[in-house]
């Protein structure tokens, strides 16, 4: 497949529907599994809330990319390398403490971008994020909730978290690089400059941490790639299933 | 929240608009109150179901016992006056 060349509105509103759609994705991976019935609702509704986003964007992606593309386009036909989703939403759901780091480090940088995107200067995307802010606030309720009772809960609990928190913040780096597709974004007036989420981000974050007795760990790994589509391995088997049925049975509807 | 120890559980009200009263939904497994609270949001207000909610612990509920049903509700049969159907109600009232 030749991949689309599009302008920088379109990768940039792409990538952060990809960041939506393999999130949620991988939170519906819990259905059925999670803990208590009680939690595999609320991830499942967050996973909803994720793929509603996913789809306003994707909408106005292909009306950027002038490809005119439907939302099942974006998420059953591209292959692996053509997502640029960043590295941290697509690690895989590990253990329960692993899919509440995740969330965490997530929805506090997605609310962020919201708040900014609420502004851009494409009504469409601004309307996307001033629903999604309300979502995303509760998203963010949620895992901050859970990382200070796991964080701070009993002794196996403390070690499953600074084990998730291990693996998992060396994939932050990424989400506050800026790149050619960035600049030009916040040029335009589209999105933020990505370092400007940074402080609130941290802010946010390390305070949580704090209350969940819990160190930000210190690593000079940072991983990156995933927005010019250079995955982690656990991805590819992820769009496996993800687009496998749209794939053995092409146009399925409900 | 492992099998051993089944967190408490709760019942849950929820108030579909404004000016109707809470009803009762169902019940859920939470170890607080806090945490009752969001789980009822999420398992019973996903489909725009209320405006309000109230979690209540289980426990504190004294409830009737089937075995006083006789005593307790059969005597309201027959008194048919205490019931408002001699009235007529004007169309406009919604909700009595």
């Amino acid at each position: 497949m030749t991949p689309v060349v599009a302008g920088a509105a379109a990768v940039y509103t792409l990538r952060t529907a990809d960041d939506c759609l393999v999130l949620s994705h991988r939170l519906a991976q819990w259905s059925s599994w999670a803990p208590t019935l009680e939690d595999d609702i609320a991830l499942t509704n967050i996973a909803l809330d994720l793929l509603g986003q996913a789809r306003g964007l994707y909408a106005r992606t292909a009306e950027l990319d002038g490809t005119g593309r439907t939302e099942d386009d974006y998420a059953f036909i591209r292959d692996e390398r053509e997502f640029v989703n960043c590295l941290l939403v697509e690690q895989e759901n590990g253990d329960f403490a692993t899919t509440i780091v995740r969330q965490l480090l997530c929805s506090t940088y997605q609310l962020a971008l919201w708040q900014a995107l609420a502004t851009s200067t494409d009504e469409q995307v601004a309307a996307v994020a001033s629903k999604a802010v309300k979502e995303t606030s509760y998203h963010r309720d949620h895992a901050t909730d859970w990382t200070v009772r796991l964080g701070d809960g009993t002794e196996e609990s403390h070690l499953r978290m600074e084990s998730a928190l291990a693996a998992l913040w060396p994939f932050t780096g990424e989400l506050f690089e800026s790149d050619a597709v960035t600049s030009e974004a916040s040029a335009i007036g589209l999105g933020p400059d990505p370092q400007a989420l940074w402080p609130e981000w941290e802010g946010y974050v390390s305070r949580v941490l704090r209350d969940a007795t819990l160190v930000v760990p210190e690593s000079s790994w940072a991983p990156t790639g995933g927005r010019q589509g250079l995955h982690t391995e656990p991805f590819g088997y992820m769009v496996a299933e993800m687009q496998h049925l749209h794939r053995s049975f092409p146009g399925a509807t409900w | 929240m492992s099998e051993e120890t089944p967190a408490p559980l709760w019942e849950v009200f929820i108030r579909s608009k404004r000016g109707l009263s809470h009803n009762h939904v169902g019940s859920l497994h939470a170890p607080d109150a806090e945490m009752a609270l969001r789980n009822a949001r999420d398992v019973y207000t996903r489909r725009l179901e209320g405006v309000s909610i109230w979690v209540v612990p289980s426990a504190v509920i004294t409830a009737s016992s089937p075995d006083e049903k006789d005593s307790f509700f059969d005597p309201a049969a027959d008194k048919a006056y205490r019931h408002p159907t001699f009235y007529s109600i004007p169309k406009e009232v919604q909700q009595l």
